[in-house]
């Protein structure tokens, strides 16, 4: 077993720190894009279509202008020759369809929520109450809805004449192949089949979006609720034609993304447009319906899914084809959602055969793209629940199943079938740990009991263990994808005259807690104290290169480019060090921010006095620069992977259909751990939100299109009341793709959770009949889920 | 316009206000209390909840001139003398936060929670809490945070000499009247 101590010979990384960035929080000294006042600044509040499908035959902002405090009205039609068409950086195929997506809708409507029209005001009442004095009129045309009807002879048209092959809402097929899977499914034993369906979500962030621009000269800077200003900035740029050296973006103080502000949006767009157009600074804010509305939407997928076993549960081979509903129009990495996952669907299993194929469509609905696990949970949920149907059907413990089928730990390194080369892992040790801090076989026990007495309240246990592929992501890889940019970070080290430090990443933090695991990093490196770090980020003026934060890379890839920049200062503090103690690089020893001599007693030399001396420059080594800073960009040869075992036991109220989580037992490896206080907190945040669409939250669209759950009050974002404790722990199999060993641990949760809570409920509800039980697992799902088993059953006995 | 006088984190106002005004776009936006932020528009998140005379309310859901003559304790009014108020110290100290969005709220409503239930079970810290929405933390830290603020609040209650802090509501078991809190000795009536 490789389970090592969390912080083998350092003192900050492996120590849970108190977050620096929390005495601002917590005394509500924020600076959200919302708070950010402007002289002068205007207000903008869009009109946005009421239809999920219609033709917009006039728009007329006439009125709107004249009304109190309204300094200008615009349709899509007044920027229809300068706000371009929304990015889209992933055709996943060459022949993808691409159809336009201007910000503001010029000619159709496809979703209900799309800006139309928009007015600037000078305070947002005033723009808000404009808009009702704004005259559109449409001509409604049909919805599409459900995936599958889209797909159908004859159905309506999202884009005429633009899916793949023309006159379809087919927008890309992809299709991988790995093995024979022919004759894996001919030869075996067990051929299981089933239907998933992942709903479609409401990332949820508790910050709405905002953006606020101000034009400075023929330059501008955009504040910007968002988790990628590095390529926004990129993004403004190849849109609207401004250059990218005159647009500055900064992404403030940001309230949580979840994936939901890795986004290029209409509102940012036209903010731009409309500054650039008014010479004013403007703001827009969402408001909570909007936001559910028009900030994208995550998962919505239709899995068809197949496993082919030997009798003794060896698996042989796999089939997957998925329905991705991309909703109306291609956004950022909408497309490349799916395409993501495709390599997880084995999931920590061996097998000799894999094929998977996307087919993405086109609905009149809120695009989705990137959602916490983007990809990944929708892969882990479909292999760990057919897994656990597959032990069902051959009367095998859900566990002993995987135990014969995953890469044991001295098999890692492992390519696996779908071509990824899991670099570390150790399930053994994971599921070990989690099945004893749970009380597996003690509440197998009780489950056993239950069954046996006809409670009322059965009981029912979920296994989940799962990988992801982390660390996003070797630029050859994602180039070899389709997708339109490399998965680089940036990060420079400066060392100050005083010996203090600024550490510039490109990571953009919005809650991970980036400035603190930073410090604790370079602390140790450079041997200086916590305090002395200060870490900048998030302001492309400041951090002028970067990829961002999303895809738990953060620490892999922008933590390793500070662990190289350092690596970097290092090298020229030793020269500098050497030529001030008048001995041979060769002879330093560094250690706590010291150098000495080996072998002999002479005083050491601190690194702030070599930063000091550096900036004095009286005496500088032939060839040194005066300064101690250095840069790093670090592309990654490989992902991460993240793995662990989660355990999950419900109580199911078979009369009511309530669920009760009794308890959650987690045990993850994501490597080297540089903050377990944080680390913690991202399980404790990742479960919550796995577990809220296994039983909570659901997007829901009537026939017409309309988002029935717009509001807090339908979408069901648990609350503390619906979530109960969990137990988390670790196993620590360092990465070996990094020079820190971590592997990423802000989707795991989210991604392992949904599959364990699911199978704990099909798993109480196996002496019913049921199988299975679409998500969110609503009491009502579930009682009816029971009556319709209890009817099943009863007519089978009957046709006897 | 209607006038309004009231009471925020001490500091005495005077104000013209529009009479459809949300007590949380007064504060942010005409006295630039931007510590208190915006979630929803529907009461459900909480973001925006305030004290108002030591109770919590969702200022979304308050018109500004629903405080007329009352004493409105934000976030940012919560330590004195650069003192963090124990609860802002547990929410550091578990670190009961993630991207603090919710955290001027949750601490809000959890301080109206130990006024009615000083030493509450976790579930009942769950339960009292299921106004306010957070989207990173599961919650856990939360929970525990307001566990052991609830214990130093305790003990300070218990200190012989102890006063409560200006501007926040004094700890009293259920069955005492709440004490209402005259900050500034401003408008509160």
């Amino acid at each position: 077993m490789t389970t090592a101590p969390e912080a083998p010979g350092t003192d900050q990384v492996g120590s849970p720190r108190l977050r620096k960035e929390d005495a601002r929080l917590i005394t509500g000294q924020t600076n959200w894009t919302d708070n950010i006042q402007q002289t002068g600044m205007l207000h903008v509040a869009f009109l946005r279509s009421p239809h999920a499908h219609a033709r917009i035959t006039s728009v007329d902002t006439s009125a709107a202008r004249q009304q109190p405090g309204v300094v200008a009205a615009f349709s899509g039609a007044d920027f229809a020759g300068e706000q371009g068409s929304l990015p889209c950086a992933w055709p996943v195929t060459e022949d993808m369809a691409l159809p336009e997506h201007p910000p503001m809708a010029v000619d159709e409507v496809r979703y209900v929520g799309e800006a139309v029209a928009c007015v600037v005001a000078r305070d947002s009442y005033a723009a808000a109450d404009a808009l009702e004095a704004i005259d559109i009129e449409y001509e409604p045309l049909p919805a599409v809805v459900d995936m599958e009807a889209a797909l159908a002879e004859g159905s309506p048209l999202v884009h005429e004449g633009s899916g793949q092959g023309q006159g379809s809402n087919k927008a890309f097929v992809w299709p991988f192949t790995a093995g024979d899977v022919d004759s894996a499914f001919e030869g075996a034993d067990v051929v299981l089949t089933r239907r998933y369906h992942q709903q479609r979500l409401i990332p949820a962030a508790m910050e709405p979006r905002s953006v606020v621009c101000r034009p400075d000269g023929d330059a501008f800077t955009l504040w910007s609720a968002t988790q990628i200003p590095h390529i926004l900035r990129l993004m403004l740029a190849m849109t609207t034609g401004i250059p990218e050296h005159k647009i500055r973006v900064i992404a403030p103080d940001v309230g949580g993304g979840f994936g939901s502000k890795l986004q290029v949006t209409a509102e940012e767009v036209l903010a731009l447009l409309l500054a650039r157009r008014l010479r004013k600074p403007v703001k827009w804010t969402e408001t909570r319906t909007e936001g559910f509305q028009t900030t994208h939407h995550g998962r919505d997928q239709i899995q068809d899914v197949s496993i082919a076993a030997d009798a003794d549960g060896r698996i042989r081979g796999l089939k997957v084809d998925l329905l991705a509903d991309m909703g109306a129009y291609m956004m950022l990495v909408t497309p490349g959602v799916p395409v993501l996952g495709a390599f997880m669907f084995p999931g920590i299993y061996k097998m000799d055969a894999y094929s998977f194929s996307c087919t993405g469509v086109f609905t009149t609905k809120m695009p989705t793209d990137a959602y916490r696990g983007a990809g990944r949970p929708e892969a882990t949920y479909a292999i760990e629940r057919i897994v656990t149907e597959l032990a069902d059907e051959i009367g095998m413990d859900p566990v002993e199943l995987r135990r014969r089928n995953w890469i044991t730990h001295e098999e890692f390194p492992h390519t696996g079938v779908a071509g990824l080369t899991y670099d570390s892992g150790n399930y053994e040790a994971a599921t070990d740990r989690a099945m004893e801090l749970f009380g597996y076989d003690d509440l197998r026990a009780e489950q056993r009991r239950r069954r046996e007495s006809g409670d009322p309240v059965q009981l029912g246990i979920g296994v989940s263990t799962y990988t992801e592929m982390c660390g996003l992501a070797p630029s050859r890889v994602l180039g070899q994808l389709s997708y339109g940019a490399g998965g680089w970070e940036n990060a420079s080290v400066r060392m100050l005259p005083t010996g203090k430090v600024e550490v510039v990443t490109g990571s953009s933090a919005h809650g991970q807690g980036h400035v603190t695991a930073w410090s604790q990093i370079v602390a140790d490196k450079l041997g200086v104290p916590f305090e002395d770090v200060e870490v900048l980020h998030g302001d492309t003026r400041v951090s002028p290169k970067g990829m961002d934060t999303y895809g738990s890379r953060s620490l892999v890839v922008g933590g390793t480019a500070v662990v190289e920049a350092c690596d970097r200062v290092l090298e020229k503090a030793r020269k500098l060090a050497a030529h001030m103690m008048e001995a041979d690089e060769d002879d330093l020893e560094f250690t706590d921010g010291r150098f000495t001599v080996r072998g002999t007693q002479s005083p050491a030399t601190s690194v702030q006095e070599v930063a000091l001396a550096a900036f004095a420059a009286h005496d500088l080594p032939e060839g040194a620069e005066a300064s101690l800073d250095a840069d790093a960009t670090f592309d990654p040869e490989n992902f991460s992977f993240p793995h662990g075992t989660h355990l999950c036991a419900v109580e199911v109220d078979t009369e009511t259909g309530e669920v009760r989580l009794r308890a959650y037992t987690a045990v993850d490896d994501v490597g080297t751990v540089v903050n377990p206080l944080i680390v913690d907190g991202q399980v404790h945040g990742g479960l919550a939100q796995g577990i809220a669409q296994a039983l909570y939250e659901e997007a829901v669209h009537d026939a017409d299109g309309n988002l029935v759950t717009s509001t807090l009050a339908d979408y069901l974002v648990p609350t503390a009341a619906d979530l109960p404790d969990f137990t988390t722990d670790r196993t620590v199999t360092p990465s070996t793709t990094n020079p820190l060993g971590a592997k990423g641990v802000g989707e795991a949760g989210t991604i392992a959770s949904t599959p364990a809570v699911v199978g704990a409920i099909v798993d109480a509800l196996r002496p019913f009949g049921v199988q299975d039980l679409r998500m969110p697992c609503t009491p009502q799902r579930v009682w009816r889920a029971i009556a319709d088993a209890r009817e099943a059953a009863r007519s089978e006995g009957g046709q006897r | 316009m209607p006038h309004i006088r009231v009471t925020v984190d001490g500091v005495s106002y005077d104000d013209q206000v529009e009479a459809r005004r949300l007590l949380v776009h007064y504060l942010r936006e005409q006295l630039g209390k931007v510590g208190t932020p915006v979630g929803c528009d529907t009461t459900n998140c909480g973001a925006c909840t305030v004290l108002m005379d030591g109770r919590s309310v969702k200022s979304c859901s308050v018109l500004a001139c629903q405080a007329d003559g009352h004493d409105i304790t934000t976030v940012e009014g919560l330590s004195s003398d650069g003192d963090l108020h124990p609860m802002q110290r547990a929410f550091h100290e578990n670190h009961a936060l993630q991207c603090g969005y919710c955290t001027p709220g949750m601490m809000i409503a959890a301080l109206d929670l130990l006024r009615d239930n000083p030493d509450p079970s976790d579930d009942e810290i769950r339960e009292g809490l299921e106004g306010n929405m957070c989207r990173c933390t599961g919650y856990v830290n939360i929970v525990r945070a307001v566990r052991d603020a609830a214990a130093v609040l305790r003990a300070q209650a218990a200190a012989p000499g102890s006063e409560p802090r200006a501007g926040v509501p004094p700890q009293v078991t259920p069955d005492q009247e709440p004490a209402r809190q005259t900050a500034s000795g401003g408008a509160a009536s």
